[in-house]
C-alpha cells in the first residue's frame, strides 16, 4: 500500500516536472541548459510545494479532527485559514514592507488564537449531535472570513485578498516556497507524538489514566496545526478540502492509529494536491486554474462518495 | 493500600460526597455497592484523579493523588470507567496494546507484546483482534476495555461496573480473573457492582455507599442482610444463606 503510494507519487512528481506552458521533454534535461533552468527554478519548486503543502494539510486535518472528536472539520475552513489571512493582512497594513518572517509569525499567531477559540467553542457541544461541530466551525470560519474581507476593504487591499484566500501554485519559484519546508517539519514532528494523540482520541480520561499529559499534547498539536495552516496560507494561499477528504479516506482503510495512519495521510495528501495542480495546469492550457479550485471540485466529489458509502454502512 | 480521608465533593451546589473516610487494604477484592446516584463513580474517578479533589485526601500506595504525576500514577493504578464512548476507529489489538503505554512510552518490547497477547486471550478477544471497535458488540467492547486495564498490569485496579453488557459466562470469567489477580499476584481490586450476588460470591470485602457516605463495610456475610437491603436500597428483597454465603432473592 505504502510502496504503491510512494511509487505513484514519484511517477506523478516526474510527470509534473514536464507539464506546463513551455514544452520540456525529459530528454531536454540533458541537452538544453534552458530547460534545466526552467525545471530547477520553477517546475521542481512547484512540484515540491504541492507535495509539501498537501502532506501538511492532510496531517493537520487529521489532527484537528482528532482534537475535535469529529470527522467533519478541517483547519483551513474552520477559522485557522481565515485567521492566517487576517494575520498577514493586518501586518501588511500596519507595516507595509514587512518581511516574510513577520508575516509568517503574524499569521501563525492569528491561526493559533483562532484554533484555541474554536476548541473552546466546540468543547461544550454534546457528542450526540455530531453535525453541530462542523456547523459551528463553518460559521466561525465564515465570521472570521467576513472580518478579513471587511479589514481588506477598509484598508484598500481587496485586490490582494484573492492571493491569500485562493491557493495557487503558479507563482511558486525557487526562493519563494521554502517556508513550506518548515511546515513539513512541523507536520513530521507530529509523528513523534502520534501515540499520545491516538490515546487522546480514546477520550481525555482514558488518556490520563494511561499517563498522557493531556494539556501538553493538546497544546503541541494545536500549535502544529496552526503553524502548518498559516505557512501554507502565507506561501500559496488557502487550500480547502485536503484536510477534510484525505483523513476521511485514510481512516476507512488504516483506522485511527496515527502511527500507522499518518504516513498514509501525508502520502495521500501530497498526491491529491499534486494531481489537482497538474489538472489545473492542463485543463485550460495555456491558462491555469488555481489549485484551490481544482481541489475543491475533486474534494467535493470524493466527499460525496464517502458520505454515500458511509450512509450505506451505518 | 488506598486511604481516603474526609473526602467531600460537590458539583455545582449539589453535594455528591459528604465526608468519605475509607481504607481499602492492600491485596484482595473490594466491591463497592450502593443505589444509583450514591456517588460510587464519583468516588472512583476521584481516586483515579479524573476529577480534581475539592476537599479531603486520597493516597494510593503512599502516592498523594493530585500531587503525583499522571505518568507515575499510570504505573500504579489502572481504571476501567463506567462509560466508554470512543469515536476513534481503532483495532481491538491496538486498543489493548495501549495498556502498555505507561511502561514503554512508545517503544514496545517483547514483554509488552506478550502481555497484550495474554490479555487478548484472557478476555476471549483473539478472534476479534483485527476488528475495529465500531465493528464489535457492546459486550465485546466492554471486554476490550477490561483487557486494556488488565494489560496495564498495575498493582491497583479500579473497575466501574465492568459486568455491564456481559453475558453470564463473560461476567463470571471476568470476576474469576480478578479473583486470580488478587489471590495469586496480590493485587488490589476495587470493583463497583450492582449485582450483590456477584459481590457476595467473589469479593473479600464489601463497601456500601448511600447518599455520598459509607453506609456499611465488612465481609459479605456481615454486610448483606435484609435490614441493609431495606435501609440502603429501599426495597424488600430477602436474603438466604446458600453454601455459607448470602444470596439475595430477587
Ligand atoms: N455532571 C454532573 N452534574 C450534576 N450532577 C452530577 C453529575 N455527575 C453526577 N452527578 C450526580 O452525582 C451523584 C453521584 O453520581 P455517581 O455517578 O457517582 O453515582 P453512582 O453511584 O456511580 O451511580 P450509578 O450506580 O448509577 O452508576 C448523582 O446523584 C448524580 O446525579
Ligand atoms: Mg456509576
Amino acid at each position: 500500500m505504502r510502496l504503491f503510494g510512494l511509487g505513484l507519487l514519484a511517477l506523478m512528481a516526474i510527470c509534473s516536472l514536464f507539464l506546463g506552458v513551455a514544452d520540456v521533454a525529459p530528454g531536454d534535461v540533458f541537452r538544453d541548459a534552458e530547460a534545466r533552468a526552467l525545471i530547477w527554478e520553477s517546475r521542481l519548486p512547484r512540484t515540491l510545494a504541492a507535495m509539501l503543502a498537501g502532506a501538511g494539510l492532510a496531517i493537520t486535518g487529521q489532527i484537528m479532527q482528532l482534537l475535535a472528536r469529529n470527522r467533519f472539520v478541517e483547519p483551513m475552513t474552520a477559522g485557522a485559514g481565515q485567521s492566517a489571512a487576517l494575520g498577514i493582512l493586518v501586518i501588511t497594513l500596519l507595516v507595509p514592507g514587512a518581511p516574510i518572517w513577520a508575516k509568517m509569525v503574524a499569521s501563525s499567531g492569528a491561526a493559533l488564537v483562532s484554533s484555541l477559540g474554536l476548541m473552546a467553542l466546540i468543547r461544550p457541544l454534546p457528542p450526540t449531535q455530531p453535525l453541530l461541530v462542523p456547523l459551528v466551525a463553518l460559521v466561525y470560519g465564515g465570521v472570521i472570513g467576513a472580518v478579513v474581507t471587511f479589514v481588506a476593504y477598509q484598508g484598500d487591499m481587496m485586490q490582494f485578498l484573492g492571493v491569500w484566500l485562493t491557493g495557487e501554485l503558479s507563482g511558486v519559484l525557487r526562493g519563494r516556497y521554502e517556508l513550506l519546508w518548515i511546515a513539513a517539519i512541523a507536520s513530521a514532528a507530529t509523528f513523534l507524538i502520534a501515540d499520545r494523540l491516538t490515546l487522546l482520541s480514546l477520550g481525555e480520561d482514558t488518556a490520563r489514566t494511561l499517563g498522557v499529559n493531556v494539556g501538553r499534547i493538546t497544546a503541541a498539536a494545536i500549535v502544529a496545526v496552526s503553524v502548518v495552516t498559516a505557512l501554507v496560507v502565507v506561501t500559496l494561499g488557502a487550500i480547502p478540502f485536503v484536510g477534510l477528504v484525505v483523513p476521511n479516506l485514510v481512516v476507512r482503510m488504516a483506522g485511527d492509529n496515527l502511527r500507522r495512519a499518518l504516513p498514509l495521510t501525508a502520502l495521500a495528501g501530497a498526491l491529491i494536491v499534486l494531481v489537482a495542480d497538474m489538472l489545473g495546469r492542463w485543463i485550460r492550457a495555456p491558462y491555469e486554474v488555481p489549485v484551490a479550485t481544482t481541489i475543491s471540485v475533486i474534494g467535493a466529489l470524493i466527499f460525496l462518495v464517502l458520505i454515500r458509502r458511509g450512509a450505506a454502512r451505518v | 493500600m488506598i486511604e481516603i480521608e474526609a473526602l467531600h465533593h460537590s458539583i455545582g451546589k449539589a453535594p455528591i460526597l459528604n465526608g468519605v473516610d475509607l481504607v481499602i487494604p492492600e491485596g484482595g477484592m473490594t466491591a463497592l455497592i450502593g443505589p444509583n446516584g450514591a456517588g460510587k463513580s464519583t468516588l472512583l474517578s476521584l481516586v483515579a484523579r479524573l476529577r480534581k479533589i475539592q476537599s479531603g485526601h486520597i493516597r494510593v500506595a503512599g502516592h498523594a493523588v493530585g500531587q503525583v504525576s499522571d505518568q507515575d500514577l499510570a504505573r500504579v493504578l489502572a481504571v476501567m470507567p463506567q462509560e466508554t464512548r470512543v469515536s476513534a476507529r481503532l483495532r481491538v489489538a491496538d486498543l489493548v496494546s495501549f495498556g502498555r503505554y505507561p511502561w514503554h512510552r512508545g517503544r514496545p518490547g517483547k514483554a509488552d507484546h506478550a502481555i497484550v497477547d495474554r490479555a487478548l486471550e484472557r478476555f476471549s478477544l483473539d478472534p476479534l483482534r483485527e476488528r475495529f471497535l465500531d465493528e464489535i458488540s457492546g459486550g465485546q467492547k466492554q471486554r476490550a476495555f477490561a483487557a486494556l486495564a488488565y494489560a496495564q498490569d498495575t498493582p491497583y485496579l479500579l473497575l466501574d461496573e465492568p459486568l455491564n453488557n456481559l453475558d453470564i459466562a463473560a461476567a463470571r470469567d471476568l470476576m474469576r480473573l480478578m479473583r486470580e489477580l488478587a489471590d495469586e499476584e496480590g493485587r488490589t481490586i476495587v470493583i463497583v457492582l450492582h449485582d450483590i450476588n456477584y459481590a457476595a460470591a467473589f469479593a473479600d470485602r464489601l463497601v456500601v455507599m448511600k447518599d455520598g457516605r459509607i453506609a456499611a463495610q465488612g465481609t459479605p456475610g456481615d454486610v448483606i442482610t435484609d435490614t441493609m437491603i431495606g435501609e440502603v436500597f429501599g426495597t424488600q428483597a430477602g436474603v438466604r444463606m446458600v453454601d455459607g454465603r448470602p444470596v439475595v432473592i430477587v
